[in-house]
């Protein structure tokens, strides 16, 4: 059956909240009922239908046809066996807090994308903004579950605070990649900025390439590591790079030993 | 009625008397075949019967290296006990001595079953603080280093309350050579069976006992109907061309694991025919009382 669709008629001249026009708070919904929820977020209200023709469809699957970078609050606290597909960009925090279920976009998606997310399998084909998967100010942890996949780069602080869940980047990474992570594992397959695992407590971050890190992560050598081909295994579906990147022999070096000195940067032997 | 007969062997209308028990199941990975095969068997060893040991343990199959979950070599271990704390104890024990110091090895749960055993949530205080807990796909691994690099287990291991232990086949032959060929072709049938183990030495008992004993204080003793050195002294149920009795006891994860494990045990036995392997099969049981599994012989030919 064809998904519930959403065709973008002009470009938003405002920023949307689309955190609302997720699948499973549309279940049951007449289009008339949808075309009435308020997506604006000033003072001039905005209606989903006076941006979008909207074609009712499955109940557990969305579509938007077209995209912009003020789409904001995508796929928020989207539930387990729910799916968002934009052909398209997003704005800032998609799959915001999501506890399960897949997004996928077909363009870039903005800053604080899969924040706080708990367990969604998020799909970005372009890049991805700042900020990904972290917390908002005065939030404490990132990321804490799920799977998010970014086929072109990545800007600053990528990871943030991440707790548990895994992050691919399939491009470049911007300067702090891991900062602060709590645990969890971050891949990146191009190349990262300054200060990799900046203040990382115990996360796994993966990289391509060799390179300095400063004095604070500390050489243990090259291994063969059993949880790394299981990772190999797992991702593949997914990501052709990460797997056969965690699947050779990796240099282990710990840190960060300013904190806990708990975590890992590895990168091929 | 008149007597079973498949291929010129007898088979006994009788049936096996089984109870339920806790199974619980793990996948043991190493980097080679070898050193799978070392761990699995040490961690299986002096777990034939929890009338003396602390569980009954076996190995179910190997896996190649594209059926484990971490892409290496491995053997599948099954561990029955008669409660789930019984099981979880054996298991923790057995994994902590004969696994966690096994070289190159990994260990991963076998089936998801109804509740769950700590495992590597146990065990992960080897790493004294150095441990490392890894999430993918909705399941935890601890990171343990040790000295070959790292131990990786499995936080939570599943347990099943479904399993039967006590199928059973009674292999009776002319003499001990020919009544074992048939018993290690039927014993290969059954370790073909998924989810069903043979737990005692190659499968194969050689003591089958009966409920009770002369002396005081000795709840089992040997079963002096099928030893075949006392059959003219003691009422004795082996015929004149009876010279050697062999049983094999199965358990498995399910009761049709079980069932189809003896159905493959008697196809292998009446598939060698008399004259090279075994004239007569049976089962054991207790009359019927004390176990709710009964698996009839006349319904598993």
């Amino acid at each position: 059956m064809k998904p519930l669709l959403f065709t973008l008629k002009a470009e938003p001249d405002q920023r949307l909240d689309l955190s609302l026009l997720t699948p499973d708070r549309l279940v049951g919904r007449s289009a008339k009922e949808i075309e009435g929820i308020s997506i604006g977020t000033t003072r001039e209200t905005v209606t989903v239908g006076d941006l979008f023709k909207v074609r009712l469809g499955e109940a557990t699957s969305v579509r938007f046809d077209g995209g912009s970078d003020r789409f904001d609050l995508l796929g928020a606290k989207l539930l387990p066996g729910f799916e968002i597909h934009v052909e398209g960009d997003v704005g800032a925090q998609l799959g915001r807090s999501a506890k399960g279920g897949t997004i996928t976009v077909a363009g870039d998606a903005g800053p604080y994308a899969a924040s706080q997310s708990a367990g969604a399998l998020i799909d970005i084909y372009g890049d991805a903004g700042d900020f990904l998967g972290g917390p908002l100010a005065g939030e404490i942890p990132g990321m804490s579950g799920g799977r998010v996949i970014v086929r072109g780069s990545v800007g600053a602080r990528c990871g943030d605070r991440l707790r548990r869940g895994i992050i691919i980047v399939e491009g470049d990474a911007g300067d702090d990649l891991g900062s602060r992570a709590i645990a969890g594992t971050i891949i990146v397959l191009g190349e990262a900025g300054e200060r990799i695992g900046y203040l990382n407590k115990r996360a796994s971050i993966v990289l391509s390439e060799q390179r300095a890190l400063g004095p604070t992560y500390v050489d243990c050598g090259a291994h063969n590591l059993g949880f790394a081909k299981l990772f190999a295994k797992s991702l593949a579906p997914e990501s052709r790079g990460a797997s056969r990147l965690l699947s050779g022999r990796l240099q282990r070096f710990a840190g960060d030993t300013a904190v806990y000195g708990k975590g890992e940067i590895l990168v091929p032997a | 009625m008149p007597p079973l007969i498949r291929k010129g062997i007898r088979i006994d209308e009788s049936f096996a008397e089984a109870f339920p028990m806790t199974g619980s199941g793990v996948v043991v990975t190493a980097p080679t075949r070898k050193w799978a095969l070392q761990a699995a068997t040490t961690m299986t060893g002096y777990a034939t019967s929890v009338i003396g040991c602390d569980c009954e343990a076996g190995i179910d199959c190997e896996l190649t290296a594209r059926e484990t979950p971490d892409g290496r070599p491995g053997v599948r271990v099954l561990l029955f006990g008669f409660s789930p704390k019984s099981v979880e104890k054996a298991l923790v024990n057995r994994i902590g001595q004969c696994v966690l110091t096994c070289p190159g090895s990994a260990v991963f749960s076998a089936f998801d079953g109804e509740a769950k055993i700590k495992v590597g949530d146990s065990m992960r205080q080897f790493g004294d603080k150095w441990q490392i807990s890894k999430a993918i796909d909705g399941r935890r691994y601890w990171r343990v280093p040790v000295m070959d690099g790292e131990f990786l287990v499995e936080s939570q291991v599943g347990l099943t309350k479904k399993s039967v232990g006590g199928g059973n086949l009674l292999i009776m032959g002319e003499d001990w050579a020919s009544t074992m060929r048939a018993t290690e072709a039927a014993v290969e049938a059954v370790h073909a069976t998924p989810d069903a183990i043979a737990p005692f030495p190659g499968g194969v008992v050689r003591s089958g006992s009966k409920v009770g004993s002369k002396y005081k204080g000795m709840g089992a003793s040997t079963n002096d109907a099928y030893c075949p050195t006392l059959r003219g002294a003691t009422d004795s149920a082996l015929d004149a061309d009876i010279g050697c009795v062999l049983e094999i006891v199965i358990d498995g994860l399910t009761s049709e694991a079980v069932a189809a494990a003896m159905r493959a045990g008697i196809k292998a036995i009446v598939a060698l025919g008399p004259k090279t392997g075994a004239k007569r099969v049976g089962a054991g049981n207790y009359g019927g009382k004390l176990g709710p599994f009964h698996y009839h012989l006349k319904d598993l030919v």
